[in-house]
């Protein structure tokens, strides 16, 4: 464990909650949230994840807890190994060649990278979100019916389509030209459709990487809406460029920076998770407080 | 924009004295100079020059085309068989004796020319090259841009691909002719002899071109089918071929019709006909080799037979590629989103 990484102040009973195995009833953990302050279960469990590129080591020592249904904001300067640690989440890095994942991933009590364990299945249920909007040059039905298919559900597919869109906040404009191609659309739709697609196959977390960087502010607060629209169903976890975004639209932040080791090389560390309040207005670390209030370095 | 303008003994920056009338007067802007005005009309001149160069072969080519071969050109020719006798035979066969031609049933009528097995052996032994080449060239093509990347095997494969794509046309008729028709004698010579030679010009062509378009699929088309629980090959089946349909269709086209204008592999895989042979077996021959022998016989009738071949194996050529065209823009779509 990295001994700069911060934590919330977590109840002494928080660390039954890590070890949960599947049918295990929702453990309570005390992590902190704006939205729900109940009692949020830990949907994934990070602990001591470090990813490499070859020899060199982009992310070290990460340890954190994503909360169900919580929108948690992963923010921290470019380079800081977010998007890597987000795509850690899901095995998407497995598509890179030479990386390396050390340390577990907990999801319902299983490692994601215990050797048993499908990536296919994983992606399924950890849905993502990319930085440019990707739809596939086909239809915007068949983009959202994609993923149904390749899962070999065949009933209902209209009306499943339908509600994937309608949480997207896409319905109303695109219903009367479903058999439109994805491209026609706008880039913030684009998005939206993008995020349809994800949501059709009905994953229990989503991971947005940097989802609105290519969208205009309308398009943003479209996105940022749905957001918390969706965290009543599903577990969002969002890398951010954005602060303001962090600020609004999250209920835990997660603040990762550069570090230079001994042998000069940078690798990006998780420096503190907290309610997002906290992290922006009493952040426990000094780099974060430099990072939120706009001096770094 | 920031203007930075010499204004007398003072010096001005911003757009401030644009706007003033009294220091618009001393604005000087720097009009293009005569000798930049003479190279730019001198280069632009060369450059019309070079591109109306260009064209002059093709033009040419057309022009001769159409005065020897034009006028041989309808359905009788395009459908007709090949003439047995040449162009002197009627006067030779006047010589001989009344009773003998009616023996015999010879008719001294001058021969019609006509190219209708030879188009149809072309389209035959072409169609028998794309079927063997164009479905193991898109696989291959895909296993080096999806699977094989840039790992040892992709590379040599990749390598092999470029070097046979310059191999002479005619080392792939002779490799056929060895390994196929010397085995099976004259019976070996036939359109499926002919399509395996085409098959094997073909087939590097479109391992490359088809692996060009497989690369122009952006990665983020692949990630979005794995993000979504997309196996490797539910991807490539579902989104990457469609996305690149269009260019692998008409790289397909394009080397169907380079492979329907080639001699070399035909001349010695293909035997010969005169009659129109449907079947991939038995003799057949290609437009192509009736300009060949139409071209190499001193006989009047048979050159302008080689003419005729050679107008109408352009015409057909135009029309594959001009197929090529119609599908790849009626069929394309846009990959960036």
């Amino acid at each position: 464990m990295n001994t700069s990484t911060v934590h919330a102040p977590i109840a002494p009973t928080a660390p039954t909650a890590l070890t949960m195995r599947r049918g295990d009833p929702p453990v309570e953990a005390a992590i902190g949230g704006t939205r729900h302050a109940g009692t949020p279960e830990v949907v994934l469990d990070v602990r001591g994840l470090s990813v490499s590129y070859g020899d060199r080591v982009a992310v070290r020592g990460v340890d954190l807890r994503i909360a169900r249904n919580q929108v948690t904001a992963v923010i921290g300067p470019s380079g800081c190994g977010k998007s890597t640690f987000l795509r850690s989440l899901n095995r998407m890095n497995d598509l890179v060649p030479a990386c390396r994942v050390d340390g577990s991933v907990t999801f319902h009590g299983i490692d994601l990278y215990d050797p048993g364990v499908d990536p296919v299945e994983v992606r399924r249920r950890i849905g993502m979100v990319f930085q440019k909007p990707n739809p596939f040059p086909k239809s915007i039905y068949r983009n959202v019916a994609y993923g149904l298919k390749l899962a070999g559900i065949r009933d209902d597919l209209d009306g499943r389509v339908e509600r994937a869109l309608r949480q997207a906040g896409l319905w109303d404009e695109v219903a009367h030209r479903l058999g439109a191609s994805a491209l026609s659309l706008s880039g913030g739709q684009q998005q939206r459709l993008c995020i349809a697609r994800a949501l059709a196959v009905e994953p229990e977390v989503l991971l947005m990487d940097e989802p609105c960087s290519a969208l205009d502010p309308i398009a943003t607060a479209h996105i940022e809406e749905l957001m918390s629209e969706l965290a009543r169903r599903l577990t969002i976890v969002i890398v951010t460029h954005n602060m303001q975004q962090a600020a609004r639209a999250s209920d835990r932040t997660a603040f990762f920076t550069t570090e230079v080791g001994a042998d000069g090389l940078r690798t990006g560390v998780l420096v503190e998770v907290d309610a997002t309040d906290h992290v922006f207005g009493n952040p426990a670390d000094e780099r974060t407080m430099h990072y939120v209030t706009g001096r770094f370095g | 924009m920031t203007a930075v303008i010499g204004d007398g003994g003072r010096s001005v920056v911003g757009l401030a004295p644009l706007l003033d009338p009294a220091a618009r007067t001393d604005v000087r802007v720097r009009t293009i100079s005569a000798r930049r005005r003479r190279s730019d009309r001198a280069v632009t001149l060369a450059l019309w020059a070079a591109a109306g160069i260009a064209v002059v072969p093709l033009v040419s080519v057309v022009v001769v085309l159409v005065a020897k071969g034009g006028h041989l050109l309808d359905g009788r020719f395009l459908t007709g068989d090949i003439p047995l006798l040449t162009g002197r035979a009627p006067a030779a066969c006047r010589s001989i004796s009344e009773a003998f031609r009616a023996k015999y049933d010879l008719d001294c009528a001058p021969p019609v020319p006509g190219v209708g097995p030879a188009v149809v052996g072309t389209l035959l032994s072409t169609a028998i090259g794309a079927l063997l080449a164009v479905p193991l060239g898109v696989l291959g093509a895909i296993y080096l841009n999806e699977i094989g990347g840039s790992g040892r095997i992709a590379r040599v494969i990749r390598f092999s691909a470029d070097v046979m794509t310059g191999v002479p046309s005619i080392v792939m008729g002779m490799f056929v002719y060895t390994a196929w028709v010397v085995r099976f004698g004259t019976a070996g010579r036939s359109a499926f002899a002919a399509g395996l030679a085409l098959a094997c010009l073909m087939l590097p062509v479109v391992v490359r071109t088809s692996e060009e378009m497989l690369c122009l699929v952006p990665d983020h088309l692949r990630h979005a089918n794995q993000a979504l629980g997309g196996r490797r090959w539910q991807g490539v089946v579902r989104v990457v071929i469609p996305a690149a349909l269009p260019g692998l269709t008409t790289g397909a086209m394009l080397a169907v019709a380079r492979a329907a204008g080639e001699t070399a592999p035909v001349l010695f895989t293909i035997g010969v006909t005169l009659r129109t042979n449907v079947s991939p077996s038995g003799g057949n021959t290609t437009l192509a080799q009736q300009i060949y022998d139409g071209a190499r016989s001193g006989d009047p009738l048979a050159n302008q037979m080689a003419w005729g071949a050679a107008i109408t194996l352009v015409l057909l050529v135009f029309l594959l590629t001009a197929l090529a065209r119609l599908v790849s823009s009626r069929f394309s779509t846009r990959l960036d989103g």
